[in-house]
């Protein structure tokens, strides 16, 4: 099956990053490392098929984030992501 | 790590014990669920939320299913296909029964949601079960009176294949703000006065508001349908930032 074909939403993993970031961050700009391409997570390409999940960017395809659930664990690789942009609550720092 | 000790910290997201509180067929593949949560606080139309179940033996299964309620109605409402070979949904279209509990974490998702606050106009494309979460959305923008211009397009296999039929034809009768149009990919019946072959270019070009009323696009629905959707709109001259997609995976169900 092609990766076009395999292909989600950052939304299919949104459950997932909450997990990860503690907030929701779907609606968040994140920037690519690689190509520095700007979008907001929900745009980018999601793989939930492989022993993982892997979030690439949907500018490059070059992978943003990779989580694996090893047992209680959760192995994180956010190497891809060169920024990300949160909005916080005005009294919540 | 070898040598460290993760980080423990209190989980962001909880899962909650939810009692099926009743179970209505909407197609002879799909069902909806009514939810009975306590203290749910709200979701935003567009949302999903992530369902557990655990067999005897600890196996555990996760999915994601779109609700299909308003915000602030009473209930909370998923819709659930039945997939064949599905590990999750035949359970809960078919076997579940008032009463019995599975785990639900919610509502998830800040990207594909809309609010009436947003704007319009509003376009929403759906494939097969793709409707669940627009039908959120037509029913949101219907509770909070909204006059704001929307149009929606599903497209479904067979007539018997369309889900909220009623629902959507009484809600377009009396709403002229409301458009819905509907295309039938395996069979039309006789008298059919809508579309009937897969959703393409041409049909977008006639549904679509112009590229100019930058319009609020929702697409849902198996990946292979939002792809020919989202290609032909940006094509058609769309800007890709106002199309939000939700890709259910090959299968047409994302969530088995």
């Amino acid at each position: 099956m092609s990766p076009e074909e395999r292909r989600l939403d950052g939304n299919a993993a949104a459950g997932l990053l909450y997990e990860v970031f503690g907030t929701e961050i779907t609606a968040a700009p994140e920037t690519c490392a690689n190509c520095r391409t700007t979008r907001p997570m929900g745009a980018a390409h999601v793989y939930a098929d492989a022993p993982g999940v892997v979030i690439r960017c949907p500018a490059c395809e070059g992978m943003l984030i990779c989580i694996v659930r090893v047992g209680d664990r959760l192995l994180v690789d956010l190497s891809g992501i060169g920024g990300l942009e949160l909005l916080v609550e005005p009294d919540s720092i | 790590m070898q040598g460290t000790e993760a980080f423990r910290r209190p989980p962001s997201i909880r899962w909650r014990t939810a009692a099926l509180l009743g179970r209505v067929t909407e197609t002879s593949s799909a069902a909806t669920l009514e939810l009975d949560l306590a203290d749910w606080s709200g979701h935003t139309a567009g949302q999903h939320v992530d369902v557990r179940l655990t067999a005897e033996d600890g196996y555990q299964a996760q999915r994601s299913y779109s609700i299909a309620s308003a915000p602030g109605e009473p209930r909370l409402r998923i819709t659930v296909e039945r997939l064949e070979d599905g590990e999750v949904s035949p359970y809960l279209v078919e076997v579940m029964e008032p009463g019995d509990v599975m785990e639900v974490r919610g509502p998830i998702g800040g990207w594909f949601v809309w609010r009436t606050r947003d704007g319009g106009p509003l376009l929403l494309i759906g494939g097969g079960s793709g409707l669940v979460p627009l039908m959120s959305m037509v029913r949101h923008r219907s509770t909070t009176g909204s006059d704001l211009p929307a149009r929606l397009l599903l497209s479904a296999k067979t007539e018997a294949d369309i889900l909220y039929r009623d629902e959507l034809d009484e809600l377009a009768d009396r709403d002229p703000g409301l458009d819905v149009r509907a295309t039938l990919t395996r069979s039309a019946p006789q008298g059919w006065d809508g579309y009937d072959r897969r959703v393409d270019r041409e049909m977008l070009e006639e549904i679509a508001w112009p590229p100019q009323r930058h319009a609020h696009t929702f697409v849902c629905g198996p990946t292979g349908f939002v792809e020919t959707v989202a290609e032909a709109l940006v094509d058609l001259g769309h800007d890709p930032e106002r199309i939000r997609a939700e890709r259910f995976g090959p299968t047409g169900g994302g969530s088995t």
